[in-house]
């Protein structure tokens, strides 16, 4: 997996609550068995007219934002759906990390198998990066793993965050979720033995 | 040993290591996979070399993306047939049973799970699904899971978790008559938001949840996940245990006896405590149908559409206009009056023989509207099997609904039955979100009775009124 450390990113202000993931990837757009191709896809019900053309009233159709990799948006970001491909396809867009109040619990684990950052912040911090990014477009933002924070340059946000630990050390190594298990296959060979299965 | 709740005590049992801090590495009893979450997990075991560690405690089926039509006609969407190919192919290379297309235990997969006796009580479910809430429902603890995840579960046949909380919902006294699990479900989620149950594992409790039928509590923890829960469960008691007695997975004879001496272990000790208790009082509770884009926007069938300008909440109300322009919804406009061009009675939530059943007699002896195109899909091979045993089939087509072969169908808008842009549905599935049944298509869920005398009415009608 690829590590997550820090990025100096643009911001995309997505001011929606309970953003779920039939938005983020319809189910149509599932049927492809590569982890691929997805990047395309995101937001499509949003993002295209029926017809396939771009709505230009979306965030990330404004050329000031196209190249961002922050995402900053409302609560609950991610419910819905258990589809990975939500996570597959905001990073192959190009979003490195998703500030929102909340995420939906299956969404929140899903990123982190994807080397994509989720961040909780309080709803006012969260409301003032959105205002900002609407305001100011083109807006950068530091997002450090290591130290757990988020700032801008000019200083007008520097926020912390917490990540837990083991989360934490998981993406800033990039590290392999089943080869840290199999680590204690003996252990799962004894439950296995112990129940009998 | 101090009072646990049954969250605590499934979990305890299943967990093989655990530091603090750390998700623990849980044991899992049982892992369903289908064919939309699977292919990426099965090419990462083939990349690493690696196997699936239990072939045993692994099933399989295609419920998606497969067609409702009839079987003998062929998979038209080329890309839907190669992920059908797909699952076919890694179910056989790494000796995964599968119920394809054509089994005759073909299904959703959270049907399936549990009408053939491999969903039990105690057991650690996983699928690649978020409804595997579902299984819950006969007193296991069940998660959906990620598709990384799903990859780990097949090579080590454990999941790592942190420990969610436990929240109790308590429904006390008996619901009132037509009022279905469907509308506690969703009385329930409009009461705790769609994002109440973040984190949390919830148990339901009380009087009326106790008096559920299997299916019914099946309908209540399927929808656990839309009010942000990490799962839902109930207790297994009398019900549970004749629901799965004869079952074709479940233990068999004196075998199954041992297992309901320890199943009876299961519930909440008394005095144990949960993180979080609601209270609901079941005679509040009435037939109820979504208005908004997400199932936490219900009102009574008796109600109204609402109207965001007696919101005080500015976000609230931004959100409610916003959902009732998708939904082309007037404020104040009386739910009864709210006209429907389609029905779908199907999906996890409410596809199992009684639901059909309470369609049905609905239904007998009536007519669809004639401006509204009504379809049944059942929840799985057998349970058509069954229906059409009963008979149910030709009062559905009888009364001009089409009846389909099993799977997710229109609720997720994967195969061709989807929603025309604009079109409003009536569905008994579980989530109402915008663009699901297809782009541009409205969804209001109900029960399926509600949901069968809409299409006869061609708009919603009071159910207990019929
Ligand atoms: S019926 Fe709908 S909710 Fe249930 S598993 Fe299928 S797509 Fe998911």
């Amino acid at each position: 997996m690829e590590p997550f450390v820090k990025v100096n990113g643009l911001v995309a202000p997505l001011d929606r609550v309970n953003v779920d993931t039939d938005q983020i990837i319809p189910a149509v757009y599932l049927k492809s068995i590569q982890r691929t191709g997805f990047g395309e896809h995101l937001f499509s019900p949003w993002r295209y007219h029926a017809d396939g053309s771009p709505n230009p009233d979306f965030v990330l159709n404004d050329p000031a934002y196209r190249s961002a990799t922050v995402l900053a948006t409302g609560r609950n970001f991610g419910c819905g759906s258990s589809r990975e491909h939500a996570p597959w396809a905001l990073g192959e867009y190009g979003f490195r990390c998703i500030i929102a109040p909340s995420f939906a619990d299956i969404f929140y684990n899903n990123c982190f198998q994807n080397g994509l950052l989720p961040v909780r912040l309080p709803d006012e911090d969260v409301r003032r990066i959105i205002d900002l990014a609407l305001a100011k477009p083109g807006m950068r933002l530091n997002v450090d793993l290591e130290s757990q924070r988020a700032w801008t340059d000019d200083g007008e946000v520097s926020v912390s965050f917490e990540i837990d630990a083991a989360r934490r050390h998981a993406l800033l190594n990039g590290l392999d979720d089943i080869g840290l298990t199999l680590q204690h296959e003996e252990k799962i060979a004894a439950y296995e033995r112990g129940r009998g299965i | 040993m101090p009072p646990k709740t049954m969250f605590e005590k499934i979990w305890d049992a299943h967990v093989v290591h655990a530091e603090p801090g750390e998700a623990a590495i849980l044991y899992v009893d049982l892992h369903l996979v289908h064919e939309v979450t699977s292919a990426q997990a099965f090419d990462g075991l083939r990349m690493a070399g690696r196997r699936v560690r239990r072939t045993d405690l692994t099933v399989a089926t295609a419920d998606h993306n497969t067609p409702t039509w009839d079987l003998s006609l062929p998979v038209t969407d080329e890309i839907s047939q190669k992920q059908l190919d797909a699952l076919s192919r890694n179910c056989e290379e790494f000796g995964v049973t599968l119920y394809d297309r054509f089994s005759p235990m073909q299904g959703i997969v959270h049907i399936i799970g549990p009408d053939l006796g491999y969903t039990q009580p105690g057991k650690t479910v996983v699928c690649g699904d978020s409804h595997t809430s579902t299984h819950g429902a006969m007193g296991a603890y069940a998660v959906g899971i990620g598709t990384s995840e799903v990859e780990h579960v097949l090579a080590t046949q454990t999941l790592r978790q942190f420990k969610p909380k436990a929240m109790e919902v308590r429904v006390n006294g008996a619901l009132p008559s037509g009022v279905t699990a469907k509308d506690l479900i969703l009385g329930i989620i409009g009461r705790i938001g769609v994002n109440g149950g973040v984190g949390h594992v919830i148990e339901y409790t009380g009087e009326a949840v106790r008096s559920l039928s299997m299916e019914g509590r099946m309908t209540v923890c399927n929808m656990s996940i839309e009010a942000g829960a990490r799962a839902g469960m109930i207790a297994p008691d009398d019900t549970t245990f004749d629901y799965l007695r004869g079952r074709r997975f479940a233990p068999q004879g004196k075998a199954f006896d041992e297992a309901v001496e320890q199943w009876r272990e299961l519930p909440t000790d008394a005095g144990a405590s949960y993180d979080r208790v609601e209270e609901i009082d079941a005679a509040g509770l009435e037939p109820f149908v979504t208005w908004g884009i997400n199932p936490g926007m219900v009102v009574p069938v008796t109600g109204r559409v609402p109207d965001p300008a007696s919101m005080t909440d500015p976000n609230e109300r931004e959100v409610a206009e916003r959902a009732l322009t998708y939904m082309d919804l007037e404020p104040d406009t009386p739910m009864t009056d709210v006209k429907i061009d389609r029905v779908f009675i199907g999906a996890c939530t409410n596809a199992r023989l009684e639901d059909l059943r309470a369609a049905a007699e609905v239904v007998k002896g009536r007519q669809v509207h004639r401006d509204v195109y009504a379809m049944v899909v059942p929840g799985s091979a057998l349970i058509k099997k069954q229906a059409e045993e009963e008979g149910l089939d030709r009062i559905f087509t009888d009364a001009g609904f089409d009846w389909r072969v099993a799977g997710c169908s229109m609720c997720l808008g994967m195969n061709p039955d989807i929603l025309e842009p604009g079109q409003r549905c009536a569905a008994t599935s579980n989530r109402n979100f915008e663009n699901r049944q297809g782009k541009g298509g409205r969804t209001h869920l109900v029960s399926p009775a509600m949901a069968a005398a809409a299409g006869v009415a061609g708009h919603f009608v009071d159910i207990r009124e019929w």
